[in-house]
C-alpha cells in the first residue's frame, strides 16, 4: 500500500475539517444541524467562479502564481465568495432558521435547512445546469517528496491555507471576547443572556465563520477536484460524521475528526474501491454513536 | 375518454403509493416525533428485498428466487423493518438531531449498494422482470392500470386501518404521551426508547412495502428512483397533509403528487427539450420553498387540525425549549 494515501486523505480530510467547522458551530451554538450546510459550500464554490470569470473580463487573462495553477484573481474571488456565503447564510437565518428557532421543537429549524438544502441545490442546477465545471484545466505536475508520495504545490497551499484558517479560528474562539461569548452561548444560552452576552451578535459570527470557511472548503474542492452543483450535499455527510466524532462544539475536534474521516476514506479508496468510499464516514459514525456519542472532544449535554 | 381514465388510474395508483411511505412517515414523524430523512433509503430497502425475492433466475447476479409476490411483499417489510429497527436501536438514546443524520446516512449507504454491490443490485442498471401483478392483462393497459389501482388501494386501505386502530390502542397513546411530554410517560414505566424503536420498526416497514408495491407497479428499480428527492416530496406530502392525521396524510400525498405531476406536465409543455432538465430543477426549487413557508406559516400542515401541546403552560414550555435546554 502506497503511502500517497496520507496526501489524499489530509487533502480531503481539510476539506471536510473546514466545512465540519461550520456544523459544529451551529448544532452548539444555534441547536440544531444545518442540512443546507453543503449548499452553503457548493453556492460559495460556484460565486468564486462567478468573480473569477469577471476578474478575467475586466483584466483579460492573469499569469498563475509561479508554481501555482490559479493567480491572484481567485485569492481575491476567495474572499469575494466567502463574503458572499456569509452574507447568503445570514439571509436564509434572518428569513428562515431565526423563525423556526423560535418554535417549540428544535427539529423544526432541521427540517426546513433541508427544506432549504433542496432549494439551493437545485436552484444551482437551474443557474449553472449540473455539468461539472473547474477553476483552471491546466495539469499540474506533482512532485516526489519520498516515501513514495507526490504533491502538487497547490496541495501544499492549500494545506497550508487550511492550517492557518483553523489556527485562526481556534485562536478566535479561545482568545477573544466573541469566542468567549461563543462558548459561553453554546454551553448554557440562558445564562449567557443574563450575563448580558449580545445573543444576535454571537449568532452572526456562527454563520459568518461557518459560511466563510464552507465556501473556502468549497474552493478547494473546486481547486483540486471538480466544481458540482451536488458537491457540497455530497460532504454532508462527512461533515457531520467528523463534527460529531470530534465532539459537537470543539472547533479541533471538527478538524481532527475531518482529517480522520478523510484519511479513513484516502485508506478505503486503495484498499477497497473508490467505489464505497461514502460508506466510510457512515461506519465511523455508527461506530462513534455505538461506542462514544459525545465523540473525542464533547462534553455530556446537560 | 378511455386514456384519461388510465391516465387517472395510473396517476392515483402513484400516489397511493406515495401515500403509503407518507403514512409510514406519519407513525413515525406524526405520531412518534421522530425525524427521519433517509426515507428513501427503507423505500429502495423494500424495493429491492422484493425485487430480488421474486424475479426470476438471473445468472448474472445473485438470487431472483422465483417467490410469489406476496412473499417478496411480506419480505420487504421484513428487511425493511428491520433495518428501521437497528437504525432505532444505534441513535434513539441520543439527541434527536443524530437520528437525522443516521438516517441520512442510511440512504447514502443504501444508494451505494444499489449502485455498486452489482451482483446483488444489477448496479446502475437496476433489476428489471420484475413479476406484475396480473401480467396477464398489460395488452389491454386500461384493465391493467385499474386492477393495479385495485391492489394499490386496497394495500393502502388496510394500512390506513390498521395505523388508525394503532393509533387509538394503548401502543399508540403511549407514543402520543412520549412525544407530548417524555418525562410524563417514563415516570409512568413506559421505556421511551423501547417505544419509539418499534415505531420506527413499523414506519420502515410501511416505506419499505410501498417501495414493493411500487416496484411490482413499474416492474423495474433503479437506483435513480431513490435519491433525496424522494425524502423530500414525501416531507413535503406529510407537512401539507398535516403531521399526526393518517387521512391527512394520504390527502397530502394526492394534493402535491398532482401539483408534482401537473407543474411536470407544465414544463414539458412550456420549455424546450433541451431546456427541460433545467426546468425541472426549478420546479424543485418551488416545492423547497413552499416546504419552507408552509414550515414558517402553519408548521401542522395545510389540513393539520390541531396544534401540537394545546395545553395551558405551553407559553412556560415555549420559552423555556427557545432559549435551550
Amino acid at each position: 500500500m502506497s503511502l500517497q494515501f496520507v496526501v489524499d486523505g489530509l487533502l480531503t480530510g481539510s476539506m471536510i475539517g473546514l466545512g465540519a467547522i461550520g456544523v459544529t458551530l451551529t448544532y452548539s451554538i444555534l441547536r440544531f444541524s444545518n442540512f443546507a450546510h453543503g449548499d452553503f459550500m457548493a453556492w460559495g464554490t460556484y460565486a468564486t467562479l462567478a468573480v473569477v470569470g469577471a476578474i478575467a473580463a475586466m483584466f483579460g487573462k492573469v499569469a498563475p502564481i509561479a508554481p501555482l495553477s490559479f493567480g491572484w484573481p481567485l485569492i481575491v474571488a476567495l474572499v469575494v465568495g466567502a463574503a458572499f456565503t456569509a452574507l447568503l447564510a445570514l439571509l436564509l437565518d434572518k428569513v428562515l432558521f431565526s423563525r423556526l428557532r423560535k418554535q417549540e421543537q428544535a427539529i423544526i429549524a432541521v427540517m426546513g435547512s433541508f427544506g432549504a438544502s433542496m432549494a439551493l441545490r437545485s436552484l444551482l442546477e437551474f443557474i449553472f445546469t449540473s455539468r461539472p465545471t473547474y477553476f483552471s484545466r491546466a495539469i499540474q505536475i506533482a512532485m516526489p517528496v519520498g516515501f513514495g508520495i507526490r504533491i502538487t504545490p497547490d496541495q501544499i497551499a492549500l494545506l497550508l491555507l487550511t492550517a492557518a484558517l483553523v489556527l485562526g479560528v481556534h485562536l478566535l474562539a479561545t482568545r477573544t471576547q466573541t469566542g468567549r461569548s461563543m462558548q459561553a452561548m453554546s454551553q448554557n444560552p440562558a445564562l449567557a443572556r443574563i450575563a448580558g452576552i449580545d445573543v444576535a451578535s454571537v449568532v452572526r459570527v456562527t454563520w459568518v465563520i461557518g459560511a466563510a470557511l464552507a465556501c473556502v472548503a468549497g474552493v478547494m474542492i473546486g481547486v483540486l477536484v471538480q466544481i458540482r452543483p451536488l458537491m457540497g450535499f455530497d460532504m454532508l455527510l462527512p461533515m457531520f460524521a467528523a463534527a460529531i466524532l470530534g465532539g459537537i462544539g470543539s472547533i479541533p475536534g471538527a478538524v481532527l475528526g475531518g482529517l480522520i474521516i478523510g484519511l479513513a476514506e484516502a485508506g478505503a479508496v486503495q484498499l477497497i474501491g473508490a467505489e464505497w468510499r461514502a460508506a466510510v464516514s457512515f461506519v465511523i459514525l455508527m461506530a462513534v454513536l455505538i461506542v462514544r456519542p459525545i465523540g473525542l472532544f464533547g462534553v455530556r449535554e446537560r | 375518454m378511455i386514456d384519461l381514465v388510465g391516465y387517472g388510474a395510473f396517476f392515483l395508483t402513484t400516489a397511493l403509493i406515495f401515500s403509503l411511505v407518507t403514512l409510514g412517515l406519519n407513525l413515525q414523524w406524526g405520531l412518534t416525533g421522530l425525524f427521519n430523512v433517509g426515507l428513501a433509503g427503507f423505500v429502495a430497502i423494500g424495493a429491492y428485498t422484493s425485487a430480488l425475492l421474486t424475479t426470476p433466475d438471473d445468472p448474472t447476479r445473485l438470487g431472483g428466487l422465483g417467490l410469489p409476490i406476496l412473499v417478496g411483499w411480506l419480505g420487504a417489510m421484513f428487511v425493511g423493518g428491520v433495518a428501521a429497527a437497528l437504525t432505532g436501536i444505534a441513535t434513539l438514546r441520543l439527541r434527536s438531531d443524530y437520528l437525522a443524520i443516521t438516517t441520512f446516512g442510511v440512504a447514502v449507504v443504501v444508494q451505494l449498494v444499489a449502485l455498486n454491490a452489482q451482483k446483488l443490485t444489477g448496479g446502475p442498471f437496476g433489476i428489471g422482470f420484475i413479476p406484475r401483478p396480473f401480467g396477464g392483462l398489460a395488452e389491454t393497459p386500461l384493465l391493467f392500470n385499474l386492477s393495479n389501482l385495485a391492489i394499490v388501494s386496497a394495500v393502502t386501505l388496510a394500512a390506513y386501518m390498521a395505523l388508525e386502530h394503532l393509533t387509538r390502542s394503548p401502543w399508540g397513546r403511549v407514543l402520543k404521551a412520549l412525544r407530548e411530554d417524555e418525562r410524563a410517560a417514563i415516570s409512568l414505566g413506559k421505556s421511551a426508547r423501547f417505544y419509539r424503536v418499534q415505531a420506527f420498526a413499523v414506519g420502515g416497514a410501511i416505506m419499505a412495502l410501498a417501495g414493493a408495491l411500487q416496484a411490482h407497479f413499474i416492474g423495474f428499480i433503479a437506483p435513480d428512483n431513490y435519491l433525496s428527492i424522494l425524502t423530500f416530496q414525501v416531507w413535503v406530502m406529510l407537512i401539507v397533509g398535516g403531521s399526526g392525521s393518517n387521512a391527512g396524510a394520504i390527502a397530502g400525498s394526492v394534493l402535491v403528487w398532482a401539483i408534482w405531476a401537473g407543474s411536470g406536465a407544465l414544463t414539458s409543455v412550456l420549455f424546450a427539450p433541451e431546456q427541460q432538465a433545467r426546468a425541472a430543477s426549478l420546479q424543485i426549487v418551488a416545492i423547497g420553498v413552499m416546504l419552507c413557508v408552509i414550515l414558517l406559516v402553519r408548521p401542522n400542515g395545510i389540513f393539520g387540525e390541531r396544534p401540537r401541546r394545546a395545553r395551558f403552560g405551553k407559553r412556560t414550555k415555549a420559552t423555556a425549549s427557545e432559549s435551550g435546554s
